[in-house]
């Protein structure tokens, strides 16, 4: 089974400078599964993302992406919504041409028609085909965000990396887009790995949830993982999680 | 202009000016959308490191100019590269350093730094034949180059995306430093030192403000540039002004009437 896997991580550490930000990490996740990761601010859960993409090289361990070390990975077949969008907004650029620069993995002077019509859907699958032909200086947050992940779908990728995809889109907003991820994953397989600071998300939409604070403090069925000594752990005494947070909105 | 255009030197300095202003039009864009529009001015001073360098080494400026800046511009991207410096900072330092290094070897010179002076303002009348194939190599090195217009792009939109989908940004700065000071060092002798680091930066403005899409940004920048180049080498020629200066200006002139139309009807449309 563990060939098929699409991440398989072992004993991964990474060091930033003279900074540990992650340590023995281990987890695989399989076709299919949706995984939240969660932990405290500073936990490396942003750093793992970089480690599963290439962006940092792990001091040791090993990081493998759909069979491949992950600079070797097909990134045709990998989806990545970044936390920070690093999109320079005074770029004149249309929506469509973003949406469309993830399925060349370059940036389109001209689209074809084919690839105009590949960016509608894409724009579509997130609720967002009217803003196709919308500069994207005149994007909202929330709207920024539904575009990145349409240029994530619109590569149909066996993996979506999504690092707080939720992040300033509207609650109306934020369950279509678990709807339409859902939907893209049922009709694809494609594996998600997600950073979040949901709990409720994370309970709703994923399969396994993995609680990182530099190490790994909990991996599995999210009720599992998050148990309330695993997050005691995680959090550490001073920001220890109260149940009624649990219910509520984290962030 | 018909009279004009028989004198050689005139001839000369249209084909050095407008091949220079193509190829400055096009690197612009990138250096307008990277926020780095401080490097040329920057790498054109060093530039004069190099060219003093060269009148005190008695070579032809140009062959030790351009590996001057070449190199600086290469310490530039590694020094901003490796530390946590900001781009501007360490362009300040070399640019103050290659600076320095210039008048102290002009100092060093025997003789009046005429030539000197020539680098520093432009003069069309100085630009040579060397200089005008020197330009010309640069163009075809360009023209080469077309195909990775779309991953300086998409690195420009997005680095980190870039990155993740394996364009090869960090080459790829290095690349365009060393294109950006290899431009500014054979544009010294049309435009001069002191003001070629508008070349890289007025036609891409001007173009971003009527621009909706990248694509039409480049080729309106490399339009813009070249108009202005013949339009403003001709106004030098007959009212007998400095050529750099007088390219400038009416590329200021241009700037100035986009800005106006972008004010007066664009700011609320989509550019």
């Amino acid at each position: 089974m563990s060939t098929a896997a699409v991440i398989e991580v072992s004993n991964l550490t990474v060091r930033l400078g003279a900074f540990t930000a992650l340590e023995g990490v281990s987890f695989s996740v399989q076709p299919g599964e949706t995984v939240a990761v969660l932990g405290p601010n500073g936990a490396g859960k942003t750093t793992l993302i970089h480690a599963l993409l290439g962006l940092v090289q792990p001091a040791a361990g090993s990081v493998e992406i759909l069979g491949h070390p992950p600079l070797e990975a097909p990134a045709e077949q990998i989806g990545y919504v970044p936390q920070l969008k690093t999109v320079d907004r005074g770029f004149p650029a249309l929506t469509c041409e973003l949406v469309a620069s993830g399925h060349r993995r370059s940036w389109p002077g001209r689209l074809s028609r084919a690839e105009h019509r590949e960016t509608t859907h894409a724009l579509s699958l997130v609720g967002a085909a009217n803003l196709c032909h919308k500069p994207l200086r005149w994007l909202s947050g929330g709207e920024l965000q539904r575009v990145y992940l349409a240029r994530a779908l619109i590569r149909q990728p066996k993996l979506l990396l999504l690092d707080e995809p939720a992040t300033g889109i509207d609650l109306v907003g934020e369950d279509d887009m678990y709807t339409h991820l859902e939907q893209y994953q049922r009709e694809s397989g494609c594996a998600v790995l997600m950073v979040t600071h949901d709990w409720l998300a994370a309970q709703h939409h994923a399969t396994k949830a993995l609680l990182l604070n530099r190490k790994l403090m909990g991996f599995g069925p999210p009720a599992e993982a998050l148990s309330d000594e695993n997050m005691r752990q995680a959090f550490g005494h001073t920001g220890h999680v109260h149940p009624q947070n649990r219910e509520g909105r984290d962030d | 202009m018909t009279e004009m255009l028989a004198l050689e030197f005139m001839q000369r300095a249209l084909l050095a000016g407008v091949l220079t202003a193509l190829v400055a039009g096009y690197l612009g864009v990138f250096v307008v959308q990277r926020g780095m529009s401080f490097i040329g001015s920057g790498l054109a001073h060093a530039a004069f490191g190099g060219v003093a360098l060269g009148l005190l080494l008695g070579r032809e400026p140009l062959w030790v100019a351009v590996p001057f800046t070449v190199a600086v511009a290469l310490l530039i991207t590694w020094v901003r590269d490796r530390t946590s410096l900001s781009a501007d900072t360490v362009i300040g330092i070399f640019f103050a350093t290659s600076m320095a290094l210039g008048i102290l070897f002009i100092s060093r010179l025997p003789t009046y730094a005429a030539d000197a002076f020539t680098y520093l303002f432009g003069s069309i009348l100085s630009v040579s034949w060397v200089d005008t194939a020197a330009v010309g190599a640069l163009a075809l090195v360009m023209l080469a180059l077309l195909p990775l217009w779309g991953r300086w792009a998409y690195a420009t939109v997005d680095r980190e995306a870039a990155r993740a989908d394996r364009v090869p940004v960090r080459l790829d700065d290095y690349i365009l430093s060393v294109l950006v000071a290899v431009t500014v060092v054979v544009a010294a002798k049309v435009v001069g030192i002191v003001l070629i680091s508008a070349f890289l930066v007025i036609p891409p403005a001007a173009a971003r403000l009527l621009s909706r899409r990248f694509l039409q940004m480049t080729v309106l920048s490399v339009a813009l540039g070249a108009l202005t180049a013949a339009a403003g080498l001709f106004a030098s020629y007959a009212l007998d002004a400095p050529s750099g200066a007088t390219i400038i200006l009416v590329q200021a002139l241009v700037f100035l009437a986009c800005a106006g139309y972008y004010i007066a009807f664009r700011k609320a449309a989509s550019v």
